[in-house]
């Protein structure tokens, strides 16, 4: 067992109150990411989660928290998203108005892993507050309150990014990019996943070898059609809903087709695809 | 304002603001004895979704014709009573083909023929078109393999084994669900003709009477579905479904054979020999034709180009990685790429494309791995020397003279703008060495934006329905004077401030809005003369449906073409300035587009760069349609030189703060692409009635 996780006892976290991944989460290694990240929270490093949707980053993340007994903090963004969601701010309490951490000043604090996903979809103005985060300095302005936060050296920033996208709107800045290692995510090999799908939904080998078959048609209409082909967050959707009794037809409709496209024709394809698979 | 205000409300609309309408859209053949009187009387006695749906349909036909237009209007009443609403609009749109290829006199006797059409419609009401399953089996096919097929239509099934020809239509059974399923297994069997080595051997190897290569292609129908069963079990239960009648006895000795696993083209050969001399090809509805011939010539022009692709792709992969490693590693005789290809279990078609390259593991890129996976599909094997690195990682190149001095009797313009333009070799500019005039284009004809529109009326339907889905997000900005929602954070800031004796802020709300794309985008359309026929009719149409679709964005945009012909004459066209509307100039201006002299695309990006950087917009985007390589004449501007100087302008637009995206149409080489393009994205396309699509496909995702 790990060292790092030995000595950090839960007790000396009072804050970090359903932070901690209690159970060993399941993530199947894939290269040699996990060495990678491990190297990089020992050297202060930030890194980027790089791949599309859906193939394995959060899950590999809470297992990274849970593997260096880190809390972690998860933050999805979005285009509403501000620096003061992120750093914190004034909340009004009985008499007078009292500052409240946002989950980045909260994980600096805690020295947690900080965890920011599809960090494209944030408005602008927050990498402002990134960058600081993410090279030497390791510091946080938390402007509002004249507080400068100095990272503790446990503390570490991950963020994730899909370069699926080819969106102009969401390319992520060199200047942004270059302060982090990156880490390649991808769809794991066929037979691989279909071991992840069968360990995740309980469902049994020749089935899941099918949706992973499918999967790949799917992803073989990625720019001849669909924008994305589907994920092995799909396929344990399909997988857990036969398991559950729904037909197998059925379930890929309702959990991959649909899910990957409105358009009619395409969808039609994509039914027809599973139809032959099953 | 004032259409949409009157939509929402659901009354009928009276005669005379039907009337009013009707002249709107087909006064050109009314006259003060042909009213649209009484026709608008007809019609306000209808209810409102009727009358919606016939004057949007006479607004389309009036587009192309107004005389069919009003020749609709005066039957639809009783054609939608009669065939419903969906019903009317095939008989309208069936009507406007008719028109589009014998013109109005046929097109209006095939309106009047209401009855006519009914009685079709319900002999034929289990009947299905190519057309209607074209596209659904296209992306089926490319589902079923990563290398894509084309489609057509044609009087037998068949392959060449890049395109796959199916029936026009099946009319086989009574059911939709029938006729669809035999030409889905009809579509299949083809692509596994293909996939599966059907046209694997020495020509003379196969059979050179047409009874003869009949018997094959059932054998071979035999051998594939065997494989069906074992991969694709659905597809091979709907084939056996199709199985009338059912194997013949003569058949059976020879049909183990051909289930086998490992069972090839070679067993299908072996079996024909042995089936007695009277065996006939049997009826099944998914058998086509086989024509040997002509897809072992296309097989054959695909292997050299994925081999010289691949070989191309692997030297520059060790160039890469020899600049990376800043020329240590030594340059090794013939560079070698390993590929570890792992197959699932009883399964052919999941590839693990790994690559190793003197002994390091990489990441294919997605070019590398779709040559690999065509060849796996065509050898069945990756062969060695295939492997083998061509070249020291440079495109191929030709013609690389150093610039020629001026060709005589072509004289600059006498009010040019000067550019540089990037000598490789000496690896700076010359100075103002390019002459460059901007021009109008010429109205071309006013008819060919409206019969575009038509032709693909419901891929303009689609993008304009997708479109408008990009456009519909809403953002909450807060910090406003006024808005829906009180802005906390704000509130609370202020609240505080005023404690400490400063003033109530104002900016204390949350308001909703719709987001605002601050785009500007340039279109750069290639005019030069190799885009003669064909590739100059899909660029206009191109850009006929992206006008469409960016009219529903709102986003800013611009068209220029661009041509010329020696340094001396580079021409810029103007389609559509930035500051200037779309309408009926712009689209004769879009029609008018030709092609005209040379690709020296260069200097036209210099110049286009700086009117797109003038704009003041958050995003700026330059999009350019080419047919392939820049040239120009006789001046050294082809080959290696004209396409490091595009290189380099693109690489100034990107200092500049443009993206840029660069769609291809070019097949044969595409090894300097990503030399060319390094600062830009780009796309190539194979198919160029693909290109309207694709450019508005592309426009999506990059902007969405
Ligand atoms: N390597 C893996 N090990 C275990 N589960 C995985 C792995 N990759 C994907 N999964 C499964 O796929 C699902 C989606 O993965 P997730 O981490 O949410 O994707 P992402 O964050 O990349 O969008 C997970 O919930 C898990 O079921
Ligand atoms: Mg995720």
């Amino acid at each position: 067992m790990d060292e790092a996780r030995v000595r950090m006892t839960r007790q000396s976290l009072p804050d970090a109150a359903g932070l901690m991944i209690e159970r060993e989460p399941y993530y199947q290694p894939l290269r040699g990411e996990v060495a990678l990240f491990e190297a990089a929270w020992r050297n202060q490093m930030p890194v980027l989660l790089k791949g599309p949707t859906g193939c394995g980053k959060t899950r590999f993340i809470e297992y990274m928290a849970w593997r260096l007994a880190r809390p972690l903090v998860t933050v999805s963004c979005h285009d509403d998203l501000t620096a003061a969601d992120l750093v914190g701010r004034y909340l009004i309490t009985a008499r007078e108005t009292a500052w409240s951490d946002g989950p980045m000043a909260r994980a600096v604090r805690l020295g947690a892993i900080l965890y920011l996903d599809e960090i494209v979809e944030a408005r602008k103005d927050t990498t402002v507050v990134i960058h600081p985060l993410a090279d030497d300095r390791r510091t946080l302005f938390v402007d509002k309150r004249g507080e400068v936060l100095k990272a503790p050296p446990e503390f570490m920033l991950a963020i994730s990014y899909n370069p699926g996208y080819q969106s102009v709107l969401k390319e992520l800045k060199q200047s942004t990019r270059q302060r982090f290692v990156a880490i390649d995510f991808d769809f794991p090999p066929a037979e691989t996943e279909a071991g992840i799908v069968a360990r995740e939904s309980g469902i049994d080998a020749a089935a899941s070898g099918r949706l992973v078959k499918l999967a790949h048609m799917t992803r073989n209409l990625k720019g001849n059609g669909l924008d994305e082909g589907a994920s092995t967050r799909l396929l344990v959707h399909a997988a857990k809903l036969i398991v559950q009794g729904v037909e197998p037809r059925a379930a890929c409709d309702a959990a991959i087709a649909l899910a990957l496209t409105d358009e009619p024709e395409m969808l039609a394809a994509v039914h027809e695809l599973v139809s032959a698979v099953f | 304002m004032n259409s949409s205000a009157r939509f929402s409300d659901n009354a009928p609309l009276d005669a005379a603001e039907i009337e009013e309408r009707f002249e709107e859209l087909v006064g050109a053949v009314l006259s003060s004895r042909r009213t649209a009187t009484a026709l608008s009387q007809e019609l306000a006695r209808q209810p409102r979704a009727v009358q919606e749906f016939t004057l949007h349909w006479v607004a389309i036909t009036a587009r192309s014709s107004p005389e069919l237009a009003y020749q609709f209007a005066t039957v639809a009443p009783g054609a939608i009573g009669a065939l419903g609403v969906a019903g009317a609009e095939k008989w309208l749109l069936e009507a406007m083909d008719v028109f589009d290829r014998e013109g109005l006199y046929r097109a209006a006797a095939s309106l009047k023929d209401l009855a006519g059409f009914i009685r079709q419609a319900r002999a034929q009401a289990g009947a299905v078109a190519f057309p209607e399953v074209a596209r659904v089996l296209e992306h089926f096919l490319a589902g079923l393999s990563g290398r894509p097929m084309k489609l057509e239509a044609d009087d037998v099934p068949w392959t060449d084994t890049d395109t796959v020809y199916l029936p026009r239509r099946i009319t086989r059974y009574g059911r939709r669900e029938e006729n669809f399923r035999a030409y889905k297994v009809t579509a299949a069997l083809l692509w596994a003709q293909a996939r599966h080595g059907t046209f694997s051997l020495d020509a003379k190897r196969y059979p050179g009477t047409a009874p003869g290569l009949a018997l094959l292609a059932a054998l071979e129908s035999i051998r594939l579905a065997a494989r069906f069963e074992r991969e694709l079990p659905g597809l091979h239960r709907d084939l056996e479904l199709l199985r009338q009648p059912a194997i013949e006895s003569h058949f059976e000795p020879v049909v183990k054979a051909l289930r086998s696993e490992s069972a090839g083209v070679a067993d299908s050969l072996l079996a024909l020999q042995r089936l007695p001399a009277d065996a006939r090809a049997p009826d099944w509805v998914f058998l086509g034709r086989l024509e040997p011939q002509r897809a072992l010539g296309v097989r054959a022009e695909r292997i050299a180009r994925d081999r010289q692709a691949l070989q191309s792709a692997v030297a520059r992969l060790r160039a890469e990685m020899r600049a990376a490693d800043g020329g240590a590693t030594a340059p090794a005789e013939a560079a070698r790429l390993r590929v570890a290809v792992r197959e699932m279990p009883g399964d052919a078609q999941q590839l693990d494309i790994s690559l190793e390259l003197d002994g390091r593991t990489m990441a294919p890129t997605p070019e590398v791995s779709a040559l690999i996976e065509s060849i796996l599909q065509d050898l069945g094997e990756l062969p060695e020397e295939y492997l083998v690195a061509a070249g020291d990682g440079a495109y191929r190149t030709e013609n690389a003279g150093e610039p020629a001095e001026l060709v005589p009797g072509i004289e600059a313009p006498a009010e040019g703008l000067l550019y540089d333009e990037w000598d490789f070799r000496r690896r700076h500019y010359r100075k103002d060495w390019c002459v460059l005039a901007e021009r109008d284009v010429q109205p071309g004809d006013s008819r060919f934006v409206p019969a575009a529109l038509i032709r693909y009326r419901a891929e303009v339907w689609h993008l304009r329905r997708s479109f408008e889905a990009l456009r519909g997000e809403d953002r909450r900005l807060r910090g406003e004077p006024w808005g829906d929602e009180v802005d906390l954070d704000a509130a609370v800031r202020a609240l505080t401030e005023m404690r400490s004796g400063a003033e109530l802020a104002e900016r204390l709300f949350v308001r909703r809005e719709r987001k605002l794309r601050d785009m500007a985008v340039m279109f750069v359309v290639d005019m030069s003369g190799s885009t003669k026929g064909w590739i100059n009719d899909c660029e206009r149409e191109a850009l006929v449906l992206l006008a469409e679709a960016l009219e529903v964005l709102g986003d800013r945009y611009a068209i220029y073409g661009f041509s010329g012909i020696t340094r001396k004459r580079c021409e810029v066209y103007r389609v559509k300035r930035f500051d200037e509307r779309y309408g009926g100039e712009v689209q004769q201006r879009i029609a008018g587009i030709q092609p005209l002299d040379y690709t020296r695309m260069g200097v036209a990006l210099r110049h286009l760069t700086g009117i797109l950087a003038a704009q003041e917009a958050r995003t700026r985007l330059m999009i350019t349609l080419s047919d392939g390589k820049p040239d120009d004449f006789s001046d050294g501007y082809r080959g290696e030189y004209g396409i490091e100087d595009t290189r380099q302008a693109l690489l100034e637009a990107k200092r500049a703060g443009i993206h840029s995206f660069c769609i291809t149409i070019d097949r044969e080489a595409r090894d300097y692409l990503p030399r060319m393009y390094g600062a830009a994205h780009y796309t190539v396309i194979e198919d160029v009635a693909r290109l309207p699509l694709k450019v508005a496909e592309v426009y999506r995702r990059l902007t969405s």
